[in-house]
């Protein structure tokens, strides 16, 4: 099964071993009570020293497992890894002392200073106290923490803590350094300067690093990548490699006549589309290989405008998925039908309406007078890094949290101060796993209808129609917590969908599940807001903003721009962008703001 | 509204009896510590280990030490021949009595004179001191008495003849072992109760239920049903352990045992959710759940009386739910209260329910909606 290959590239000015890391036939499995994981399944790869090696892949595809395997803090059941040529089992000890190691959650200390935490890391690392002063200017200076030296490691922003933890990692510069999701939930400003001191530490330092992600656009910045899924390694090899598989397969489709999620409705279920997801106002498709986009026998798509694009990482891992997961399940149409309701209000009603809301907490605004307002039938998202206020707007709006000042009103309601029973037009989704996991999948079903007040013949047609509608009916009596990634959010999106609610709430929906998963997930989001659903996201995902009809981008409680994806991209167009992304758009954004707030460092 | 509290309380039993670990807390703990407390626990001193110098080494001084010796409370372990040896024995805790027998013991005697004998304790710890001394004292009466009808000699003026009701005994387990009922009660009620909350609120649960149309009060009624039903089933459970196994007689009637166990449990529920709603994680739930447990049950006169503390603790002790389940569980025990009799310490663990059960309540809707 593994399709584990040499890393093509040939290693430039390398003096001694010729790989860095040589990782062979690991296997390794977790017992978590009776249940038996596989979390790496003969997995085998090397990689070059002196480059950047992107470990990359969905929540749960064996990435820390990996990982922790290399730096020694777990053991394989089978298999071996070496780093630079030194067996980690046979001596783990002198291989920690080759590398550095910094976890998904670093251990700061919160309530030391940044050069406390970094006095606490040099005196683990036994670093001596003359050679210490050179070495934290110079991780400073390179980290842009130096002006913050003596704030608390606690007080600093995301971002900056994940800076941190990096230096912390680095006061004893290691051969290889090992980062784990470095740049998970951090803002695009933060997470592009992360990648500039990695790069950084490979040109001039000659660091060897082996960087694991979640985000595949991070794919193109590698120098090398291993795609990791299900605990198998799918592939390997420079990025280029990966797009160069997919030249010629690529297109963007247009058209006049239909909206962009009937295109993409019209495309999905057609023979030779690999893929085809929503893309700002347009369709991103991918055809199977040697197909040749060419729609003129459907009459639907025949104003359809073809034009061929620039394949990306994200395209190359949909075909190898498409490719091992057969043709079955290749673009199943999901149709998460609703049952037509009376909807008296007219169509372009607010249902959402946010007005000069504040949340404080003590001095801190955590929200800081926003206003937005969402139509009926509208997907609408609020994107932003992890604290920048989205999630506190998140749980104000669901009436979780009360508000300091402004106003804020649901479907006509402030959730907060409304009857209990205005909540019932509600649906609600958390990003964690969030129903009860020692409950069976149909207890938890019967709980939530029962929550929601249906009773006798309508709740056994709901709970027939989720048992049905996310096939989890040969589940019924599964344990939930023990579900693939993919069936838990199935079965989380039924839930929240039981009782068939006008207003649906999603918190970080997608986040780190595969691109198979993520599409399934928004063709159903998609039919539910073409049947009237309006529907709220919050996201970190660039690329889950591009399925919004219309968004916010929020940063330290603030929105600094609202419109359409298409409308914010282009508002950053320049020499430069001649084609602006998303994150292009965020950092600009964030730059201004930036400027604005603080114009004499703009001088400076 | 009932199909949306039943539904919660299906749930959390579900959520109980399906986890292993909590299925655990439920059965292992009691477990323990009825075994414990039924077995170890215990006021009675058996086999004191003492030491004797007989100066006198006579017949009357040999029997003497013999009844000591006999007797099931005391155990000879050493004999002394020079008054030098009883520091270094008491000191390394060998022996909690030296028997010290004059010389002129039996001469005493024969003379009809009051014959000297020192009893010498290890006064570290005040309260055995004190009861060997009691028992010291018995049998040195005994012996009096049985020299005093033998050898013709003018008997003691008055005679102590005690006779213990309830307890003929005095067997200190029947006045331990009914308190566990109500101990296990609490611990386990606090428990149930206390971390389900704090549970849903780090699964992310919690937040799940209260964006569905419930109401506070159908959260509140269905979080409390199931720890009452499981506090009653543990009391239940220990009373048949405490009749069946430990022999403790039950002679008053089950409606008043069980009228005061209700009102107990609710009692106990209603702090249960206070800290519930307090508690933000389950770690400080559990903190919490201690913080309250230890001061309740030395306030509740499980092992030391009330009257025997200062005015003012035993004023705190009147806001103790356990104290008042004590009383009316100890006397369903060894007597036949009649249910007027306990209408005092229903009408206060009453009163306390209401209070604990309105605080939870505001508690609740501060933190949550």
């Amino acid at each position: 099964m593994t399709a584990a290959t040499e890393p093509a590239t040939p290693s430039p000015a390398t003096a001694a071993p010729a790989t860095a890391l040589v990782i062979a036939g690991i296997t390794r499995h977790f017992h978590i009570g009776k249940r038996d994981i596989v979390a790496l399944d003969g997995v085998s790869a090397t990689t070059t020293p002196g480059l950047v090696t992107g470990l990359i892949g969905p929540d749960g595809a064996g990435k820390t497992t990996l990982m922790r395997l290399i730096a020694g803090l777990l053991r394989a059941d089978s298999g071996s890894i070496s780093v630079f040529g030194t067996d980690v089992r046979a001596d783990p000890l002198a291989v920690q002392g080759m590398i550095s190691y910094m976890p998904q959650r670093f251990g700061l200390y919160e309530d030391l200073t940044v050069a406390e935490n970094l006095d606490l890391y040099a005196d683990l690392q036994g670093v001596a106290p003359a050679t210490r002063a050179a070495r934290y200017a110079e991780l400073m200076q390179m980290t842009g923490l130096a002006s913050f030296t003596t704030r608390l490691a606690g007080k600093l922003s995301g971002g900056m803590k994940q800076k941190l933890g990096l230096a912390c990692t680095l006061i004893r510069p290691p051969r290889l350094l090992l980062l784990d999701e470095p740049t998970v939930g951090v803002d695009p400003v933060s997470r592009r300067e992360l990648w500039s001191i990695v790069d950084h530490l490979v040109r001039s330092a000659h660091m060897t690093v082996l960087l694991s992600t979640a985000y595949l656009d991070e794919a193109e910045r590698c120098d090398s990548v291993l795609l990791l899924h299900e605990g198998k390694m799918i592939g390997a090899g420079p990025p280029g490699d990966f797009t160069r598989a997919m030249a010629g397969r690529s297109f963007q489709a247009r058209s006049a006549r239909l909206s962009k999620r009937a295109l993409q409705a019209a495309l999905v279920p057609l023979q030779g589309v690999t893929d085809a997801v929503i893309q700002g106002e347009a369709v991103r498709l991918v055809m199977d290989a040697g197909v040749t986009p060419d729609f003129a026998a459907q009459a639907k798509l025949s104003d359809a405008a073809i034009t061929p694009v620039t394949p990306r990482f994200e395209d190359r891992f949909v075909d190898l998925l498409r490719a091992k997961a057969g043709t079955t399940a290749s673009a199943k149409p999901v149709a998460t039908a609703l049952p037509p309701r009376a909807r008296p209000e007219n169509a372009a009603s607010q249902v959402i309406e946010v007005d000069h809301l504040i949340k404080r907490f003590g001095e801190f605004r955590a929200v800081d007078d926003i206003s937005f307002a969402v139509k009926r039938g509208e997907i609408f998202g609020l994107l932003g890094a992890n604290g920048a206020g989205k999630s506190t707007t998140f749980r104000m709006l669901c009436g979780l949290l009360p508000a300091s000042s402004g106003r804020l009103q649901v479907d006509g309601f402030d959730l907060r101060t409304a009857a209990p029973t205005a909540r019932g037009r509600l649906g609600y989704m958390a990003q964690k796993f969030s129903l009860y996991g020692d409950l069976s999948v149909m207890q938890n079903l019967n709980f939530f209808s029962a929550a929601y007040g249906l009773t006798g013949a309508r709740r056994t047609a709901r709970t027939a129609w989720a048992l049905d509608e996310f096939e989890l009916a040969p589940l019924r009596d599964a344990t939930s917590r023990d579900l693939p990634l993919g069936f838990k959010q199935r079965m989380a999106l039924a839930c929240a969908l039981m009782h068939e609610p006008d207003i649906l709430f999603l918190d970080e929906p997608t986040s780190g599940v595969d691109p198979l998963m993520r599409r399934e997930f928004w063709q159903r989001i998609n039919t539910l807001a073409d049947a009237g659903v309006t529907i709220l996201v919050t996201t970190h995902f660039m690329d889950e903003a591009e399925y919004c009809d219309r968004l916010v981008i929020m940063a330290r409680g603030r929105i600094l721009a609202a419109g359409t994806s298409e409308q914010l991209k282009q508002s950053c167009r320049d020499a430069a962008h001649p084609d602006p992304t998303m994150e292009d758009a965020f950092i600009a954004l964030i730059e201004a703001d930036d400027a604005k707030s603080n114009p004499r460092a703009e001088a400076a | 509204m009932f199909g949306r509290v039943l539904a919660l309380v299906i749930k959390e039993f579900l959520a109980i009896l399906r986890d292993g670990k909590s299925r655990m807390v439920l059965v292992g703990p009691p477990l323990i510590q009825l075994l414990v407390f039924g077995y170890a626990a215990s006021f009675d001193l058996n086999h004191v280990p003492f030491a004797v110098y007989d100066q006198d080494r006579s017949i009357a001084s040999r029997d003497l030490v013999a009844d000591f010796a006999g007797s099931r409370a005391f155990q000879q372990v050493a004999t002394l021949h020079s008054p030098r040896q009883i520091q270094s024995l008491i000191d390394s805790r060998t022996v909690e009595m030296v028997l010290d027998i004059d010389p002129r013991f039996s001469r005493d005697l024969l003379t009809h004179q009051p014959a000297p004998v020192q009893v010498i304790v290890d006064g570290r710890n005040s309260n055995t001191a004190l009861l060997i001394l009691g028992y010291a004292n018995t049998i040195i009466a005994d012996a009096s008495t049985t020299w005093a009808t033998e050898h013709g000699g003018a008997a003691p003026p008055a005679q102590l003849d005690p006779r213990a009701l309830f307890n003929p005994d005095l067997d200190s387990h029947w006045f331990i072992i009914p308190g566990i009922v109500a101990l296990l009660t609490q611990v386990v009620t606090l428990l149930v109760v206390g971390l389900s909350v704090a549970r849903e609120r780090e699964a992310g649960t919690f937040d799940q239920i209260l964006v569905t149309p419930m109401r506070p009060l159908d959260i509140l009624l269905g979080k409390s049903i199931p720890g009452l039903i499981i506090g009653m089933v543990e009391a239940t459970v220990s009373i048949i352990a405490s009749v069946y196994w430990f022999d403790v007689p039950l002679r008053g009637g089950l409606l008043e045992l069980y009228t005061g166990l209700l009102l107990f449990t609710v009692a106990v529920t209603g702090i249960g959710l206070m800290i519930s709603s307090i508690a933000a994680t389950q770690q400080q739930a559990l903190l919490g759940a201690f913080l309250f447990m230890v001061p309740s049950i030395i306030l509740s006169g499980f092992a030391t009386p009330i009257a025997n503390m200062p005015p003012l603790v035993q004023d705190l002790t009147w806001i103790n739910p356990m104290r008042f389940a004590l009383v009316v569980i100890r006397r369903c025990f060894l007597e036949q209260p009649s249910f007027r009799s306990l209408s005092g310490q229903y009408i206060a663990m009453a009163i306390l329910a209401v209070l604990s059960l309105t605080a939870a309540a505001w508690l609740f809707r501060k933190r949550s909606v």
